[in-house]
């Protein structure tokens, strides 16, 4: 045992782990193992902790291996005050899930503490990367979400600098004559809450504004970023610790509205024109300076509608709706259609659609529209099909308003500058929206301390727009507390370890810093790598990618895996006995092996089983350790890829299928089968599915027969 | 923040009701923010309504995945500590001193459950198995599903005759059953609280003309919800819950409450996407199987609608616009007669189908509000500006949203916290607030934060 550390290794008889397994025979391994401490219970999640705690306050050991049940429960009772804690899964992924006191089931459990205790042996203590950290929060955009991010971060402690391109605050909802109702009972339109949202930023001494002001690049890390401003010519330079995107949306380029006779005919304009006429206090015709007698409000969402956008508003209903009242005041007597394909008035909107619906100037008719065209007599003849009022219904307007779609300011123009080798900008997620790719985490950024809100994440109304700034800003304050801590954010949170280079080996490939997720790996002038530890999530992917395995974790490294895939013993001369490699991703497939555990299903026993971080993280020498010494077949399983990949560090299992390519060399080399190995993706819903997956896999393997290299 | 002054008045805790996805997160998010939490659940164990989902829309992802990363980050923070079975009776002060007594129901089993299981197989009783809404049984005592957090089972005391049975107490070699365990009370010192409270599904029995509750293959769409997922009662088989056969054409009612005075006024949000989910749940597993979607207003907001649009695509799926008048049962043949009216061509349509799924919408879970300075709207739901400062609300508390949107507000809410304490802090100080860590619970034991 190749360690300098005193590990004490405690084997649980609880919970089956006893009655199904020879744990006198682990006690005697680990001794064998050269354990300075070796001890049994009935349970040592209860009052037997204690006897470990004593060990560790004795000095008997710096460091524990508890042989019980999955790390991922009891991690209270067995975090033990800080010291290292090492967890060997006897009881969901040995006891639990295989045919008790056979000899297979016996060696699995063996090779399980062994791996434990190797995998103890290789853990470092980690030395957290602390640095100062700014205590102030750059928010790029003074829209609502900019704003009220702006607000919320100052009220809750830091300073804030606000980046607005425009020579006033306030974006587009600023310019908005009236906003939807968003109290009970959802009857009036209300006043616009901008200007008060802009005497608050103006009036707060912790936010400093920039107006007609951009950001010409951003460099750094979390805690750490230079802001570089750039205001009438002249720069500041400015550190900040995080960063909120909130820089919001356009309308659709009203040239694409031209099939609706935008730009042909005078009185076809989109809602934002009404909108700019309703808060200049007079609405009109455009032709005529005069009034309107019918009006049709057109949301141009037809499936059929190539000129729109590829996704359908959110609120264009509701503007819909709003203007419909605005027309009604401005015009008395006007008639206005409202003509839609569906109306979206989600949760308590409804309560105002329905009150739009009572008044009986408004009309409501659901269709799509064949073609707008001017007659002589200067009035718009609107042709519908798929409408409520029959096939050909046919309606006269004297003014047409074309609801026209939000595009999030992502998509059409640079704004962050960042000088990442990655690009500039945050990566976009479907239709351009700086959008996170989670359901259960909208902030889950893949520019670790720079968080969008508002209309560039997804187009909302400006209660969700006050909502979203406000989450921005806690995302922005919590990893400003982090950097302070030298710890990583979501989804390893608390994780002080990041990646370790030994440079004299590093050949200036560059892969690693292509392959981070996170852009947190730079090259230098030399092109070596240099890591920005705030910016990175600890994934692995480098070390994943790294050709000459120069990258380590304290806590998680080639040596360490290496050593555990050594740590199998290699039964001789039964070809029975095969043993399969499984690399399990610990988000998704390593709870999902637990699971079928708990539910008692029973999956073959020649399987072990190694949690790695992200399949991204496997480094293809580990597959060719493993076939080398032994190892009938090789079983890699991480989260799905593709358009909605569920990996959290983005593309773990696509990365890890690439370098299959090597790994399929080294099988050729050594005359071995290529299904040997396989990536598998496993959701973590998939337990039930595990016991058939593992037991097809190692049917091909037995087909294929004992791996030749057995032995050597 | 600023450096810290003491001063006790400035509680800096914060409260979390609801231990759903919403108040998950803003549990989660202001600890690691640097908060301390106190986490309050009702039931026995944390999730909420997402985790009886079998999948999310659109990306049809199970919500597991993100609950399994947020329990590991609970785990993993010792600034939050959570209560289950409890729930808050009264609440009282201001911003930075808040007073909440919390009420705590007996779970029967203490800390000492290493999740064994020989208890369940001790126990003689058996309980409607309320996680699957009543589609099958568990024991009395329980843990509702494979991935249940915190994994100590709970016995539910409506069913089990305590100490005149005791046979799990015998099973039991841990000594974690206690049987004589009482309800009890007790104050949290806090400086802002937030309602993450989530909602409940609507009574489908009240909603006479669609036959819920006579006709067994007329099931809600949270009970398909289980019937497709793979810890479900049927392991994930889309089947008739009448006889069991596989499903060849199902019918989805929207609006199934919702939009409609005399049931619930709003419109639920979430259903149109959740039934549009569901056809493909259906679809992928019977692929023979014909989806009829009748709705309103199809409402797939935003960037969902491509989503919608990939569904509809499917020639297996078909959307009509049509309001259901009635479902009624052939009880020759034992399919369901969906009635509607084809709004677009005026026509009657009388569809024979195996299933009908209604979807119905989200109710407010308030059932009895706490005492304290709370505000509701008409529907039950949580007003959040009219309601005391230094109280917040989150998630379908404040109203139906779908899961991306409730974390949106659960992480808005963890920051309006954080903000009514710091401010708090400063106005009673003249200066920035108290250390973190200072509102303590009183003797309350904590549920241990690692399972």
């Amino acid at each position: 045992m190749a360690t300098n550390r005193k590990l004490g290794v405690y084997v649980c008889r609880g919970c089956g782990i006893g009655e199904s397994v020879d744990t006198a025979r682990l006690e005697r391994i680990a001794t064998e193992l050269s354990a300075p401490v070796v001890r049994g219970s009935p349970a040592f999640c209860l009052e037997d902790v204690q006897l470990i705690k004593n060990d560790l306050a004795g000095g008997e050991i710096d460091c524990a291996v508890i042989a019980a049940c999955s790390g991922r429960v009891n991690t209270d009772v067995f975090s033990l005050d800080g010291a290292p804690v090492e967890r060997v899964n006897l009881r969901e992924q040995v006891v639990w899930s295989h045919t008790p006191n056979t000899e297979e089931t016996q060696s699995l459990a063996e090779d399980s503490l062994r791996m434990g205790v190797v995998r103890a042996g290789k853990t470092e203590s980690p030395v957290a990367y602390r640095q100062a950290a700014d205590r102030a929060i750059l928010v790029v955009g003074g829209g609502v979400a900019g704003m009220t991010a702006a607000v919320a971060a100052a009220d809750t402690g830091f300073s804030v600098v606000l980046v607005e391109k425009e020579a006033t605050l306030g974006g587009f909802a600023g310019s908005m004559h009236r906003h939807f109702p968003t109290h009970p009972p959802y009857a009036e339109l209300q006043e616009n809450p901008v200007p008060r949202m802009i005497r608050e930023v103006e009036s707060h001494p912790a936010i400093r504004v920039f107006l007609s002001a951009v950001i010409e690049s951003l460099e750094g890390q979390p805690g750490r970023f230079t802001a570089a401003i750039c205001r009438n010519g002249s720069t500041e330079r400015l550190g900040v610790g995080a960063v909120v995107m909130a820089t919001g949306w356009k309308p659709v380029d009203a040239a694409r509205l031209q099939g609706y006779g935008f730009g042909k005919y005078a009185n076809v304009i989109t809602n934002v024109m009404l909108e700019r006429m309703a808060s200049g206090g007079k609405i009109a015709r455009p032709s005529d300076g005069g009034e309107a007698r019918s009006v049709a409000i057109v949301q141009c969402e037809s499936a059929a509608d190539e000129g729109n956008l590829p996704y359908g508003g959110n609120v264009a209903s509701l503007v819909a709706l709003k203007q419909a009242v605005y027309l009604r005041r401005s015009f008395p007597g006007v008639r206005v259609y409202v003509i839609y394909q569906d109306m979206q008035t989600p949760g308590m909107y409804e309560y105002f659609y329905k009150g739009v619906q009572r008044d009986p100037g408004i009309f409501f008719t659901r269709g799509e529209i064949r073609s707008i065209a001017e007659d002589e007599g200067g009035s718009l003849l609107l042709e519908l099909e798929n409408s409520l009022l029959g096939p050909g219904a046919r309606l006269s307007a004297d003014l047409v308003v074309l609801g026209a779609g939000m595009e999030p300011a992502a998509a059409a123009e640079p704004s962050l500058n960042l000088r990442y080798l990655q690009g500039g900008e945050l990566p976009q997620t479907r239709f351009g929206f700086a959008d996170s790719n989670f359901i259960c985490f909208p902030y889950e950024t893949r520019r670790t301390g720079i968080y969008s809100a508002g209309c560039v994440r997804q187009p909302m109304d400006v209660p969700a727009s006050e909502q979203d700034g406000a989450a921005a800003a806690l995302k922005a304050i919590q990893c400003i507390e982090n950097s302070l801590a030298g710890s990583a954010v979501h989804p390893r949170s608390g994780d002080l370890t990041y990646p370790k280079f030994f440079m004299q080996k590093c050949t200036s490939c560059g892969r690693c810093s292509q392959e981070c997720p996170f852009s947190a790996i730079q090259l230098d002038e030399k092109k070596q790598p240099v890591v920005d530890p705030n910016r990175c999530r600890r994934c692995g992917i480098c070390m994943g990618a790294c050709p000459v395995q120069i990258i380590s974790f304290e806590d998680y490294s080639i040596d360490m895996l290496s050593s555990m895939i050594r740590a199998v013993e290699m039964p001789e001369g039964d070809d029975e006995k095969l043993r399969i490699l499984v690399l399990a991703c610990e988000n998704d497939a390593y709870p999902a092996l637990d699971m079928a555990g708990i539910e008692r299903l029973r999956y073959p026993a020649n399987v072990r089983i190694i949690p790695v971080r992200c399949l991204g993280s496997v480094n293809s020498i580990l597959v060719a350790d493993a076939v080398s010494r032994g190892f009938d077949g090789v079983a890699l399983m991480g989260c799905k890829s593709g358009e909605d990949y569920q990996c959290h560090f983005i593309q773990g299992s696509q990365l890890l299928a690439k370098r299959m390519d090597n790994v399929q060399e080294t099988l050729q080399r050594l005359a071995l089968e290529p299904e040997r190995v396989r990536v598998q993706e496993v959701a973590i819903n998939d337990y039930c599915r595990l016991p058939a997956m593992l037991g097809e896999f190692v049917d091909v393997v037995k087909k294929l027969g004992p791996n030749p290299f057995k032995g050597f | 923040m600023p450096e810290p002054v003491g001063y006790s008045e400035v509680h800096n805790s914060i409260l979390v009701v609801g231990g759903g996805i919403a108040g998950l997160s803003a549990a989660i998010e202001a600890a690691e923010a640097g908060s301390e939490v106190f986490l309050v659940e009702k039931e026995g164990f944390l999730g909420g309504r997402v985790a009886q989902l079998a999948k999310y829309f659109p990306k049809l992802c199970p919500p597991h995945c993100g609950l399994e990363i947020n329990y590991q980050r609970l785990k993993k923070n010792r600034r939050v500590r959570f209560f289950t079975m409890a729930q808050v009776e009264r609440i009282e002060g201001r911003p930075g001193d808040f007073t909440v007594a919390i009420r705590q129901r007996p779970r029967y089993v203490n800390d000492r459950c290493t999740a064994c299981n020989d208890c369940v197989a001790a126990c003689p009783v058996d309980r409607p198995d309320r996680f699957n809404l009543g589609m099958g049984v568990t024991r009395a005592v329980y843990i509702p599903y494979p991935m249940a957090f915190p994994r100590k089972y709970a016995i539910d005391d409506s069913v089990c005759p305590l100490e005149q049975c005791a046979k799990c107490v015998d099973a039991c070699s841990y000594g974690a059953i206690d049987l004589a365990m009482q309800p009890k009370t007790f104050d949290l010192k806090v400086g802002a609280v937030v309602f993450a409270t989530g909602w409940q599904p609507y009574d489908a029995g009240r909603i006479d003309n669609l036959g819920f509750g006579r006709y067994a293959d007329v099931i809600t769409n949270m009970m398909l919800e289980r019937l497709a997922a793979p810890d479900g009662p049927t392991r994930g088989r889309i089947v008739r819950p009448s006889d069991g056969k596989p499903v060849r054409s199902v019918a989805f009612v929207q609006c199934a409450g919702s939009r409609d005075a005399s049931h619930l006024g709003y419109c639920s949000s979430i259903c149109c996407m959740a039934s549009l989910k569901e056809a493909v749940y259906i679809r992928e597993q019977i692929p023979e199987a014909k989806v009829h979607i009748f709705y309103i207003d199809l409402r797939t907001p935003g960037p969902l609608e491509f989503f919608s649009k990939r569904v509809q695509a499917d020639p297996g799926v078909s959307v009509m616009k049509g309001k259901v008048a009635a479902i009624v049962e052939d009880r020759s043949t034992g399919e369901l007669i969906v009635q509607a009216e084809d709004i677009l061509s005026s026509r009657k349509i009388s569809l024979r189908v195996d299933l009908v799924v209604l979807a119905t919408g989200m109710a407010s879970s308030v059932d009895q509000p706490p005492e304290g300075p709370l505000a509701y709207d008409n529907d039950g739901f949580l007003l959040p500006d009219e309601t005391a400062p230094g109280i917040f609300a989150a998630g379908c508390a404040r109203g139906p949203v779908d899961v991306a949107t409730a974390v949106q507000d659960a992480t808005a809410a963890a920051l309006k916290a954080m903000r009514a304490i710091h401010q708090a802090g400063a106005q009673r100080n003249g200066g920035p607030a108290a250390p973190a860590g200072d509102g303590r619970a009183g003797k309350a034991e904590v549920d241990s934060a690692a399972e």
